[in-house]
């Protein structure tokens, strides 16, 4: 309860909590304002933002509404980054945990494996795994969520470490807990704050690497995104910017939105950090 | 007071909204004289370190002096400013902390620390800044002040380093020294060097000091005049004869006779048969190294033997790293002993598998030391307290219930179940460690240091309760404690650790009465007030 006062005291938080309520909103309406496909041609090629009352945003080089197109990618950026954080989270969480609370050569191995993919550059390894998988929305979203799981794990194992040699994870052991109960019930939920706010990083990257993959038209061009209609925009950038433009501003938005709620949250859980 | 380095009239300092009083100090009056050690004695809480910030103007943001003069050298400190401050530190006052690590910067030599105070507030050369670095040192008594110089803080024990901080301190020659619970951190032969060191020093140099602690014992050493705060408030002072021996205050009376005395109370008829039998258990730590090349070795525990009969208590007292903690776990099984036999009802517990272990857990249970680290602080209590027998197959429902009993055994109020650790004082939560152990059953239950982070007059009650409750449930108890008083108070057999082994055990009253090792009568007299520890009134247990 103390922490939801302390988030709502802070103005940048709610202004992002607000701006992430736009986006969800958009993409729930979507269907109801724009019942049509969004990927069909609606008009005719090119019309400028406001010079038509029929297509508010203007269309794009095909003929398409930018407007349908921007409030259908709101449910593509929010499932991708949604779907994609849950994964990495999950994955780190559960990588982290056992590295930190084991140690020794379980520790080593898992850290190893971390490593390895923290080596590679997100991108680089996005574009491998998507070469190999395919393009589709799922392939895509799994292999954003693959990318992205060893910062989590590290967070992960940096809390088990200094939290697993503390006398009520032993007091734990001496009453004869499980070593699973003991990671899930007793570590975990003590550990998770600062993975929480992580998550918000992760979930604004990922919105960002789903973009730039889209921008090179290796995301899946069957769905409206965001990325796709900037990778669209592109052939035409030097006069019809706006194709471009507006669906730019939507991503900047949304990650904008994701890392004030995501800061918010941080100072709320952690308040002695920010009066410092 | 004509001569008085420092006098506070009527300090009072306003603590931020919602803490839990308004004033951390209120209409606080005393003055000290030079060439006098005046010590400031209270619980934890009651804004005796409070004052030490206030008067070096070290108070958080959102604390302020609301009114009142603290009178140095014919200055209000409360109405000087930044500059004036920074002069009147190190300079005039210098300050001593509890803990030496944290009040040392690691990345810096101990002689470059010392001789920073120098390039500060003075305009001597470098070569004169070194001669003045160890001849302060050469002053604390460190075994070889050039090495020191030229160490680094962690390459320093605890007492060498208590001594450095108090070389800086006094680098200036200050009027006046704070010292604010030095000797805490310390172990009981430590603390006596240093409480020496600082009596002699003091009236060499004719310095002033200003010396906070909680621990009557260490007033009854070192102190000319005493002031008994609680609350905020000063309910006492005189001179430390006159407090420590006609208390007029009830809550000094309290305190005083709080102080666990140094004396055996007279002897149980202990069992014959024996509970638990710990023979030869030895436990060794290698770090580092590669390919078992450069490793370094320590024995923690070096073949430890002891008995413990039933219903009985034994007290394992030694300094840290005389291994009782290492010794304490490895008989509950936190750590896996390399040798040696621990038999509990017939049965060798030290060559148990981990899941044999979880099983028979029920049997023995161990109560932590600290009350904050040793409760999940996102669990209820009344949770933490079922989570033993849940975990053993206790329905919830049941185990909640029962919970709530062992609440009212360990004097707590049953309804409290509800609340989060947090919301507890640290003598509350020992009381809900207490009954988690005692929710399994256990017929013995091994107590790490379960009083020591507890203020004295708390300290005692848990000490009755546990006495009471091995006398109603029929416990034997395995105490460690580095704090010989509260051996003496509680145990019917005493052993007495050093570098992992076990130089001495017997009956409480033939090791403190008759030691036969010459270990235990230093660390005998080292206990802090000699006589007074020995000889006081008390409350009976």
């Amino acid at each position: 309860m103390d922490a939801l006062k302390r988030y709502f005291r802070s103005p940048a938080a709610v202004i992002g909590l607000i701006l992430l309520l736009i986006v969800i909103a958009m993409a729930i309406s979507a269907g109801w304002l724009y019942p049509r496909d969004p990927l069909s041609l609606a008009g005719r090629p090119l019309i400028w933002p406001f010079a038509s009352p029929r297509f508010l945003l203007g269309t794009d080089n095909s003929g398409r509404d930018i407007a349908a197109q921007i409030f259908y990618g709101a449910r593509i950026s929010l499932l991708i980054g949604g779907v994609a954080t849950a994964i990495a989270i999950l994955i780190g969480i559960l990588v982290g945990a056992f590295a930190g609370y084991y140690g020794g050569w379980v520790d080593n191995i898992l850290m190893r494996i971390t490593d390895a993919f923290q080596t590679l550059p997100n991108f680089v390894l996005l574009l491998v795994l998507v070469a190999v998988f395919g393009s589709t929305l799922t392939t895509v979203t799994i292999a954003v969520g693959i990318v992205s799981w060893p910062a989590p794990a590290r967070l992960t194992r940096a809390e088990f470490l200094s939290l697993r040699n503390r006398e009520f994870v032993q007091a734990g052991r001496t009453l004869g807990m499980r070593d699973v109960k003991i990671i899930l019930g007793e570590i975990l939920p003590n550990a998770l704050p600062p993975v929480i706010v992580y998550a918000s990083v992760v979930m604004a990257v990922a919105i960002l690497l789903e973009s730039a993959l889209a921008f090179l038209r290796l995301s899946d061009p069957n769905v409206a995104s965001w990325g796709n209609l900037i990778g669209l925009g592109r052939d035409v950038l030097r006069v019809q910017w706006y194709v471009s433009a507006i669906p730019g501003i939507a991503i900047l938005a949304t990650v904008l939105a994701v890392s004030l709620v995501g800061q918010g949250l941080n100072d709320a859980l952690n308040p002695r950090l920010k009066s410092r | 007071m004509s001569d008085a380095i420092l006098s506070l009239e009527h300090l009072s300092v306003r603590l931020p909204e919602g803490a839990d009083r308004p004033y951390a100090l209120s209409d606080v009056s005393l003055s000290i004289a030079s060439n006098e050690i005046l010590c400031v004695v209270g619980e934890s809480g009651s804004g005796k370190s409070m004052m030490a910030n206030a008067i070096m103007r070290l108070l958080p943001n959102e604390v302020r002096i609301e009114h009142g003069r603290m009178l140095f050298e014919d200055r209000d400190l409360c109405a000087a400013d930044v500059a004036e401050m920074r002069e009147v530190r190190g300079a005039g006052i210098a300050m001593i902390f509890q803990e030496p690590m944290t009040a040392l910067n690691p990345l810096r030599t101990i002689g470059d620390q010392i001789g920073e105070m120098f390039s500060i507030h003075t305009e001597l050369s470098n070569a004169e800044i070194n001669a003045r670095v160890l001849a302060l040192l050469a002053d604390v008594r460190i075994p070889d002040p050039k090495l020191a110089a030229k160490a680094y803080p962690h390459e320093l024990s605890g007492g060498q380093r208590q001594r450095a901080m108090i070389a800086m301190a006094l680098a200036l020659d200050p009027k006046l020294l704070i010292a604010d619970e030095p000797t805490t951190a310390l172990d009981v032969t430590t603390q006596a060097q240093i409480l020496k060191l600082i009596r002699d020093l003091q009236q060499r140099k004719q310095t002033a000091v200003l010396f906070i602690t909680h621990d009557f014992g260490v007033v009854a050493e070192i102190a000319d005049r005493v002031v008994v705060m609680q609350h905020g408030r000063i309910v006492e002072q005189g001179t430390a004869g006159e407090v420590l021996n006609q208390p007029t205050h009830p809550y000094t009376k309290q305190l005083i006779a709080a102080v666990p005395p140094l004396k055996a109370p007279p002897p149980r008829p202990l069992s014959s048969q024996n509970i638990l039998t710990i023979s030869n258990v030895s436990k060794t730590y290698r770090t580092g190294g590669f390919l078992g090349r450069g490793a370094r070795i320590t024995a923690a525990v070096r073949d430890a033997s002891l008995e413990l009969p039933k219903g009985a208590t034994l007290g394992i007292v030694g300094e840290s790293g005389s291994g009782k903690s290492t010794l304490a776990r490895c008989i509950v099984r936190l750590i896996d002993p390399d040798t040696g036999s621990i038999v509990l009802n017939g049965k060798d517990w030290a060559k148990l598998s981990r899941e044999e272990v979880r099983r028979e857990t029920r049997h023995i249970q161990m109560v932590f030391q600290d009350p904050f680290a040793s409760l999940n602080p996102r669990r209820k209590a009344a949770e933490l307290v079922a989570q033993g027998p849940i975990v053993h197959g206790t329905p919830r429902a049941t185990a909640i219930a029962e919970a709530r009993k062992l609440f009212e055994l360990v004097g707590l109020d049953p309804s409290a179940g509800d609340r989060y650790p947090h919301e507890f004082s640290g003598g509350q939560r020992q009381r809900i460690g207490l009954a988690r152990a005692l929710a399994l059953k256990p017929e013995v239950l091994v107590a790490d240091e379960p009083v020591s982070a507890l203020d004295v007059s708390v300290q005692a009650q848990v000490l009755k309760l546990l006495a009471d409750l091995r006398q109603r449930l029929g416990l034997s108890i395995i105490f460690i404690t580095h704090d010989l008083r509260v051996a003496a108070q509680i145990c019917d057999l005493v052993a007495v650790m050093k570098d992992g082994a076990v130089v001495e055990h017997g009956v409480a009253a033939e090791v403190f009465g008759n030691p036969q090792h010459p270990y235990t009568p230093a660390l005998l007299d080292s206990i802090p007030g000699g006589e007074f520890a020995r000889e006081h009134e008390t409350v009976s247990m």
